[in-house]
């Protein structure tokens, strides 16, 4: 479909602002020509945006098991709150009375999210996963150099971690030590007890891990890593397979974030904004980004902890997600919050039983929240890839699972359903797969081919990195 | 409880026994018995009637202005109607980040678009798919600038001090050296800037129009940068840009900013939408997404997510930055945006708020609150004022937020949406209290 610069023609505009009520005033040093931007009427202009969100898979328009993403049902009440004008409205710098309510959902949400997670403090300052992981290693690094711990530089990562982990590791100026995971996909605990020392700053570690298995010698490894000295990071990824029945600050963390966009059924909006949530003991709260919300007799203040590494983000993060994910905890509540954790595993083991009628699984079940297909198999056998199974959902109206990840599992599909999905749903799904799965031993060439009733079929991304086209170029 | 399991007790029950087990607690049998959480302290979970009402409550106390002559960072512009009714498409809103770009196109294209608008706007060569706010966008543009042997990055003063303060904090991280060039008169220290550009300097950060509203002399800072052989940063106001010279023609490598001012909310500091943008040479360094044109099997246009061999997912450990997730939804918001406004429309409203601005430091001026530095500004400016508390509580009390307390004064801020009645009427106030 056309650009929008392609549509419409000079002179087209909308009727938006009134006349100058004030004397005019020229600019000093203008701008050689003006920016090239489009020109259409409201008519034309919205229905180019019509008809790029038709183009457009959301959870709304169908399954979306994309693996470690936690697709879940985005609740319309969350929208609503977090437009309602006495927060849409609120200048981030107006008197700390006159933002009380604000003050009130940070405040709230900070006990609430402490609570689930066992942690006795939080920041809402960080803007995704990433940026919180990167705020809670800072917090590691200021803790051991307070102690005048200096030497602590090394933080240690298995090889089945997301690609953001050594990422932020390295970002916080630290260097990355792998250990590898065992044949159970978990930490292989001796080659962490081998790979701790003095310069041991902590670890990081999703539980369940990024293959969807909870790691069972879980206390054990937070021991060695606080035996050497260093402290443990909770990458929160996969936390809507746990929450309200057991909590990282029990199983040894020190420090956490949350992706309130996956775990707290906030929207993603095509890759944002979401919210990083970082929550932490006692002993790194005076390290915490600030200013933080404290409550007293006289309602809510914003205060800068006394050791603080520093602003991440400007005013008090994406304030408008934690207002959404503060409806979404108070709506599920005590008894709900467990009760989502648990039919998200229920629903993912049993996708995985009905997949492993054909399916190679990568670890046996049960799984947590999700699980790894192993498709090297059925690619020795047919010729079809993890990436043709995938493209052929899409034929069918499904979002593909997660591809390619985590590494250690070279054909990978990771599945995750979410709580949210009903079993018939899930049913259409599991025999859609199966169908694939007879389809690439019947006709791989089919779905070589597929997907064909896409608005668009397979990309040449190798071209486009080749020679890229980042913007338009009139007359190219 | 509220809920949003569809599967009923008895499907849950069959569902169980299909997948071989009793209960769903034997599925986290791998979870030590010990650690299973007892008691969840939270309160009892609500119908959406009693969390509206729960919600509400809380945004009936914060006090919404009539009207705004504070900036410093966020600003109350006009938002045409158009914008949220784009952004609130459920497609939008719901997928993720387009991974599978066959059913993406429509977000992958939208990105293309904002990417050509924000090269337009700024004259750079390319722009990435969006960062997660100004700041962040600064402090990963100086991150893009270290090499080995050059490892400070300088600021200046004049430049927004929570943009300097999360500058600070990426530098603690990564153990780059920051140091803040000192402001002369309201405006970046030229001579000082000299001085501190040494052999080890990588980069200059300097904010146009500046924290005090002020408009720097940018091509001459750019001059002075490239001379010591270091990288010109620039982090622009994307209103101003409609008028104002580009970061490309004042010799910039790369430009960033705060893209609040199109179209989104001032929503008590966030979303907000971080733009960065460089030049030819530098846009292998940019951190984050970008969407590329390309072409499917068949032949038709498509678009894709490209250059990913920079990214964290790929590159681990050695990825030029963490991020992953960003503002997308923002970045369309600004699409849309600038595609209702128009060149037009947003000349318009940069010209309309500077005028706006310039009318009411004219009337300050006339009751004794005069400018606190000479020269050119845009839509901001600081005044001298004796009992600035005095006068932003009469303000206050009349539903109006006066600018923000700063050293010596007021820094006040008024866009298109404040109109001269409005500006009288705080006037008006002012005199009384002054």
């Amino acid at each position: 479909m056309k650009l929008i610069f392609e549509k419409g023609a000079p002179g087209q505009h909308l009727s938006l602002l009134p006349a100058c009520d004030v004397p005019e005033v020229e600019i000093v040093s203008p701008r050689a020509e003006a920016p090239e931007l489009p020109h259409l009427s409201e008519t034309e202009l919205t229905r180019h945006y019509t008809a790029l969100a038709k183009r457009v898979h959301g959870v709304n328009d169908g399954f979306y098991p994309l693996g470690s993403c936690t697709m879940k049902y985005n609740p319309k009440i969350n929208e609503d709150m977090a437009n309602l004008p006495g927060f849409t409205n609120i200048h981030p710098l107006q008197p700390e009375e006159t933002v009380q309510g604000c003050l009130e959902v940070l405040h709230t949400s900070a006990k609430l999210l402490g609570e689930i997670t066992g942690m006795d403090a939080m920041t809402f300052q960080p803007a995704a996963g990433a940026h919180g992981e990167f705020t809670g290693l800072l917090l590691i690094k200021a803790y051991h150099k307070n102690r005048g711990d200096e030497k602590r530089t090394k933080i240690i990562i298995p090889d089945s971690a997301h690609g953001t982990n050594p990422a932020s590791a390295v970002m916080a100026g630290f260097t990355v030590v792998n250990v590898p995971s065992g044949p159970d996909g978990c930490v292989d605990v001796e080659a962490l007890r081998s790979a701790v020392g003095p310069d041991t700053a902590g670890l990081m570690l999703t539980n369940p891990n990024t293959v969807g298995i909870f790691d069972r010698n879980i206390l054990e490894i937070t021991k060695i890593i606080h035996d050497a000295g260093g402290l443990c990071y909770y990458d929160g990824a996969n936390l809507n397979a746990v929450m309200g029945v057991v909590r990282p600050g029990d199983m040894g963390f020190d420090v956490i974030h949350l992706n309130l966009h996956k775990t707290f059924s906030t929207p993603h909006g095509g890759g944002g904004p979401g919210a990083g949530a970082v929550g932490c003991k006692a002993l790194l709260a005076p390290f915490l980004p600030g200013p933080v919300v404290e409550e007293t007799e006289n309602g809510c203040h914003l205060a800068v902890p006394e050791h603080s590494i520093g602003r991440v983000k400007n005013f008090c993060g994406n304030f408008g997600v934690v207002v959404r994910a503060l409806t979404y905890v108070l709506t599920l509540g005590q008894e709900g919050i467990p009760e989502a954790a648990k039919n998200a595993v229920l629903n993912a083991n049993y996708m995985m039983k009905r997949l492993s009628e054909k399916y190679t699984m990568a670890y046996a079940g049960p799984c947590m929240h999700e699980f790894v297909m192993d498709l090297q198999d059925l690619k020795a056998a047919t010729g079809c890839s993890a990436m043709d199974i995938a493209k052929g959902l899409l034929d069918h109206g499904i979002h593909p699972p997660t591809m390619y990840f985590p590494l250690i599992v070279h054909e990978a599909l990771m599945i995750e359903p979410t709580e949210t999905e009903s079993r018939e749903t899930m049913d259409e799904a599991c025999d859609v797969f199966l169908a694939l799965w007879d389809l690439a031993h019947e006709n791989p060439q089919a779905l070589h081919d597929a997907p064909t009733r896409t608005p668009v079929r397979r990309l040449d991304e190798v071209g486009a990195a080749r020679n890229p086209v980042l913007k338009y170029t009139p007359n190219d | 409880m509220g809920s949003y399991i569809p599967n009923t007790r008895a499907q849950r029950e069959e569902m169980l026994s299909a997948v071989g087990v009793s209960r769903v607690e034997d599925l986290f049998a791998a979870v030590p018995h010990e650690m299973l959480l007892e008691h969840l302290d939270l309160p009892a979970g609500l119908s959406e009637l009693e969390v509206r009402r729960a919600l509400e409550a809380m945004a009936a106390k914060n006090k919404v202005y009539g009207t705004v002559l504070r900036g410093a960072g966020a600003y109350r512009h006009f938002i045409p109607s158009v914008v949220k009714s784009v952004i609130s498409r459920e497609e939008l809103v719901t997928a993720y980040t387009p991974y599978q770009a066959e059913v993406s196109q429509g977000i992958l294209q939208a990105i293309f678009e904002y990417q050509t608008m924000i090269c337009a706007l700024t004259g750079m060569e390319v722009s990435n798919a969006s960062v997660y706010d100004g700041s962040t966008a600064a402090a990963e543009a100086i991150a893009m600038c270290r090499d080995r042997k050059k490892n400070k990055a300088l600021v200046s003063a004049c430049a927004d001090p929570q943009t300097i303060a999360v500058m600070r904090t990426y530098c603690f991280g990564s153990g780059m050296e920051l140091e803040v060039v000192p402001a002369k008169d309201g405006r970046t220290d030229l001579e000082a800037l000299k001085a501190a550009l040494t052999a080890d300097a990588a980069c200059v950060y300097l904010q146009q129009p500046n924290f005090f509203g002020n408009i720097e002399d940018a091509k001459a800072i750019g001059e002075a940068v490239h001379a010591a052989g270091a990288k010109y940063i620039m982090g622009c106001n994307p209103i101003a840009l409609a008028v104002m010279e580009t970061p490309a023609e004042c010799g910039a490598d790369i430009a960033v900013g705060e893209a609040q001012p199109l179209g989104l909310d001032l929503a008590f500091g966030g979303p907000y939408l971080g733009y960065m943008a460089a030049n030819k040479a530098m846009f292998r360094k940019l951190p984050g997404r970008i969407v590329g044109q390309t072409h499917d099997v068949d032949g038709n246009v498509g678009y894709v997510l490209t250059l990913t061999a920079r990214e964290q997912h790929i590159r681990r450990e050695k990825a030029s930055s963490n991020i992953c997730s960003n503002q997308a939804l923002c970045a369309f918001a600004a699409g849309v945006y600038l595609s209702a406004m128009g060149a037009e429309g947003l000349r318009q409203a940069a010209k309309l708020s500077m005028s706006k601005a310039h009318y009411l430091a004219a009337e300050l001026a006339k009751i004794g609150l005069p400018r606190l530095h000479e020269g050119p500004f845009f839509h901001e400016f600081a005044t001298k004022c004796d009992k600035p508390g005095a006068v932003l509580k009469a303000l206050d009390e009349q539903g109006i937020l006066g600018g923000l307390a700063v050293d010596g004064g007021i820094l006040w801020c008024a866009t298109e949406v404040v109109s001269k009645e409005e500006i009288d009427r705080a006037v008006a106030i002012i005199k009384e209290v002054c």
